[in-house]
């Protein structure tokens, strides 16, 4: 099951976020918020604690109850994907949601980048992918 | 060194676009994201040089013009061996067939004659290749980036010796979301030269 999207620009900044899953206590759009730029930060941490250079940071967040799964484009947006523990295959999820993306906001003259995305299309697209993989994991 | 052996041997594979077989073109696609990333920008430059969003459809549909006028010439050369259609309908099947399979890869989704009007005819594409990335935002609800395509349609039309006055309209359905519809409406010139035609 994916519970949640997140995507964070270069800055830190939150520029998209949705639930999919009902009946999960949800977080306000300030904690969110909070949420990604504390994310940023650690994941900056991560990068730059690791005993071998050219570390990428982190990737995976495990709980009980959940993961977090952290995919850092070469621009330096961050997409994370929070997700049921026994969640296969999310590292391609992320993928296929960079791909989404790169098409339907990339390539819309509407966008500013590093803003929020509010993009009918890309969240039709996203919210398709997403039951294509509850579906079928 | 290096640099040149590489350009060399890519020239070998493939020659600069002025020196390709102009019949050999079917093949030779362009990608689709490197167009949707130049029509963005035209989209951007169009925003940034109109006033209003009339004005903007006015400039793409300026765009769509210069490509159909050049892309006529091309496509006559390769698929009509230079024969010209005379009929209103063989022109408007040229468009939804022949013009569309080259442009986008695939057949327009439906040709259509207009119910109220004799003059006017209509061509209507389920998901146009151009417009498949860009979702046009709330306060520009009007925009329809399809002026474009009503561009190129118009400039065939034109060339084709029947001018006609074509908009492009949105016209989305819950499963056709991008849905365009190019309208055109003919000349007076136009019907009387079809009606002439007509046996008596």
């Amino acid at each position: 099951m994916l519970h949640a999207l997140l995507i964070i620009n270069k800055a830190g900044g939150l520029i998209y976020n949705r639930d999919f899953t009902d009946g999960l206590a949800k977080l306000t759009t300030n904690e969110y918020l909070v949420m990604a730029g504390t994310f940023h930060g650690v994941h900056a941490i991560t990068s730059r604690i690791s005993p071998v250079p050219g570390s990428s940071g982190m990737e995976v967040l495990e709980t009980d109850t959940f993961k977090i799964f952290c995919f850092q484009t070469l621009t330096g947006v961050k997409f994370l994907l929070i997700t049921d523990p026994s969640q296969p295959n999310a590292d391609a999820t992320t993928r296929k949601v960079y791909e989404l993306y790169a098409d339907y906001v990339m390539k819309n003259p509407f966008y500013n980048p590093e803003m929020p995305i509010r993009i009918e299309l890309f969240d039709s697209n996203v919210q398709k992918l997403v039951r294509q993989t509850n579906a079928t994991g | 060194m290096s640099q040149s052996a590489t350009r060399a041997s890519s020239h070998g594979r493939r020659p600069p676009i002025l020196e390709r077989n102009l019949v050999k073109g079917r093949t030779n696609e362009v990608s689709l994201p490197a167009f949707a990333f130049l029509f963005c920008e035209m989209l951007s430059y169009a925003t940034k040089k109109s006033s209003g969003i009339q004005d903007m459809e006015k400039k793409l549909s300026d765009f769509g013009y210069r490509v159909g006028i050049r892309f006529l010439e091309l496509i006559v050369f390769r698929d009509r061996i230079g024969r010209r259609d005379t009929r209103l309908l063989n022109v408007l099947s040229f468009i939804h067939s022949t013009v569309w399979k080259t442009l986008f890869g695939k057949p327009a989704d439906a040709l259509e004659k207009g119910t109220d009007n004799e003059d006017e005819y209509m061509i209507s594409d389920n998901e146009p290749n151009v417009t498949k990335f860009i979702a046009v935002p709330k306060d520009m609800s009007q925009l329809s980036c399809g002026a474009f395509i009503g561009g190129i349609v118009e400039a065939v039309l034109d060339g084709s010796g029947f001018p006609a006055k074509v908009s492009a309209h949105a016209t989305a359905s819950d499963q056709f979301p991008l849905r365009t519809t190019i309208l055109m409406k003919f000349d007076k010139s136009v019907l009387l030269r079809e009606k002439s035609f007509e046996p008596r």
